[in-house]
């Protein structure tokens, strides 16, 4: 009964429509195209494009050696260090804590899975500033968890492992629900052959599994990353401030518009970017690697 | 599409179970639980008499301000994005779907300095703003362009993959009815998309109203004026009256376990109408 209206208006490869391939769009014979392109299009570039073009051209007032020199002081460099290094080691710690939740979430039934399975998004879900604070006190000299850790001589809070453990509690859930579909999606049958040819659970963890997880893992990784290097909330108050020391590239931004200069606030805000993206760019391009290796 | 976790007993299962709870237990679960402990450490009147502040009435008022504008243009938003790119073929979708994701991958902070540099005593419009005596930064439009920056993909992308999935067949099989284009999208779209819209804006609000990095940039922080709730909470803590930080914190993260429930009973209950990556 639906043969006649489930003609597609969008006429697909090949057919007559294919000559007028000059055209950006093709036909269809939904109304709206202009109407919600352009709500979009104009929204877009109030909302993103214009401020980004603003972050992207004022730097440049201060002159490429100004913008270096900001870049290289002490201070400046000190911070975007710190972040970039402690937001990579939380990831990559995030790896094998995200693969053991997942795992247990999707493989095995016990009491109370849903509500752990639930409690995964916690951190997306709690406002930073309340896991902030809650993080400090956890891990503060006097808190639950600090006063375990300075019993083996550490210090959590107000030093870089405190803001360590921040980006790890940030980064778990991306990790976690990046892994999940795709090992709800394994192939039971792989793995028990690779069992019935007598390989141990060692060998099908390692030769089986995990190279069929290794894209979406790659990819959770990279989205943890991108997110810590970025946080502020969570760390800032866990994190004590001391310059040279405990200061995230985030909060430089914040102390040089405190001090008017925002030509240099925009400059370490720019580096951020550019950095990060150059870092998801080449994730991107490993994980394309992989994928197209696995498809083999 | 059996999808039942299959019960492995015994050998290494009970263990790996034990460390995945303890990891979500020190990790996860113990702050969430700080903050209704420490709120509550000189109970329950401690804990209303520090929301009845005055500065703190404010700064409830003003989230719920900020939110209540944001959100509905971002829906507003969402909605035009995912019918254009859904519904319709043509060039430079990519770039739009990366443009659309860009503010996820920016940090909050940048998010708030950005309209500093455009709207700021020394932005692109800062003198025509205090020529025309006009407030931005430091002021509500301030918060809400911050607010609206860092929460603007969400309810996009949970409407653009829901769209794509869906198709176009009912709409077209509506207007070649004799439908109009508005009837269509009112009686045929809407109702395909309404648990996905309601999802998407559930994470936008929350976001919208725990959002701290950025709102702290353009915010100025001038008590009972310009202090949502999570920088209400920054305040008391530096001041430290812990009670009334913990206080605040615990109104925050309540609205984060009723965004988690209810997102939790969305995907439970509405799994097909939801994005396919929202499935469980």
């Amino acid at each position: 009964m639906t043969g006649q209206l489930t003609l597609s208006p969008i006429p697909t490869a090949g057919g007559a429509a294919r000559p007028r391939l000059a055209r950006w769009r093709e036909r269809s014979i939904l109304p709206g195209f202009g109407l919600s392109l352009g709500i979009t299009l104009a929204y877009l570039g109030l909302i993103v494009i214009l401020p980004l073009t603003a972050l992207a051209i004022r730097p440049w007032e201060l002159g490429l050696s100004g913008v270096w020199a900001t870049l290289t002081e002490d201070r400046v460099a000190g911070a975007l260090k710190l972040s970039f290094s402690l937001s990579a080691y939380a990831a990559l710690l995030n790896a094998p804590l995200g693969v053991l939740v997942a795992w247990v979430l999707v493989r095995y039934e016990f009491p109370g899975r849903r509500l752990l399975d639930a409690l995964v998004d916690l951190p997306f879900a709690l406002p930073t500033a309340v896991a902030g604070i809650a993080l400090t006190a956890i891990y503060a000299p006097n808190g639950p968890m600090g006063e375990l850790a300075a019993k083996v001589g550490l210090k959590t809070a107000y030093s870089p492992l405190g803001i360590f453990i921040a980006l790890v509690f940030i980064g778990l859930p991306f990790v976690v629900r990046a892994l999940q579909p795709v090992m709800q999606d394994l192939d039971r049958e792989v793995e028990e052959a690779a069992q019935t040819l007598g390989a141990s659970a060692w060998q099908r963890s390692i030769h089986v599994i995990l190279p069929t997880l290794a894209p979406a893992l790659i990819s959770g990784v990279t989205l943890a990353f991108a997110r810590a290097v970025g946080e502020y909330g969570s760390v800032v108050f866990i994190a004590g401030n001391m310059p040279m020391k405990t200061e995230i590239a985030p909060l430089l931004i914040v102390i040089k518009l405190e001090q008017y200069d925002y030509a240099a606030a925009a400059a370490v805000g720019l580096a951020m970017v550019a950095i990060s993206f150059g870092a998801l760019i080449l994730i991107n391009t490993v994980q394309l690697f992989l994928a197209r290796r696995g498809r083999r | 599409m059996s999808r039942k976790p299959v019960v492995r007993l015994p050998g290494i299962a009970p263990l790996l179970v034990l460390a995945a709870v303890a990891v979500m237990g020190v990790l996860v679960i113990l702050p969430l639980v700080t903050v209704f402990h420490d709120a509550f450490s000189k109970g329950v009147g401690a804990v209303i008499a520090a929301l009845r502040e005055p500065d703190a009435m404010a700064a409830i008022r003003l989230t719920l301000v900020v939110a209540a504008i944001s959100v509905p243009l971002n829906a507003a938003f969402g909605v035009a994005a995912a019918w254009a790119i859904a519904k319709f073929e043509f060039k430079g979708k990519s770039l739009l779907l990366t443009l659309i994701d860009l503010p996820f991958s920016i940090s909050p902070v940048v998010s708030g300095l950005v309209w500093v540099l455009l709207f700021g005593a020394q932005g692109w419009f800062g003198e025509w703003l205090i020529d025309h005596d006009v407030k931005i930064i430091f002021a509500l439009p301030g918060l809400v362009l911050a607010t609206i920056l860092v929460t603007f993909p969400f309810v996009a992308r949970e409407l653009i993959p829901l769209m794509q999935d869906q198709g176009v067949d009912e709409e077209v099989a509506a207007l070649t009815l004799g439908a109009s284009g508005f009837v269509t999208f009112w009686k045929i779209t809407l109702p395909n998309i309404r648990w996905a819209l309601l999802y998407g804006v559930l994470l936008c609000n929350a976001r919208a109203m725990g959002e701290f990095g950025a709102v702290s940039v353009v915010s100025g922080h001038i008590r009972g004026l310009t202090d949502t709730l999570p920088l209400h909470v920054e305040v008391l803590y530096n001041d430290y009256d812990f009670v009334g930080a913990f206080a605040a914190a615990s109104v925050l993260a309540s609205l984060g376990l009723v965004t988690l429930i209810l997102k939790t009973a969305l995907e439970w209950r509405h799994a097909g109408e939801l994005a396919a990556s929202r499935r469980h």
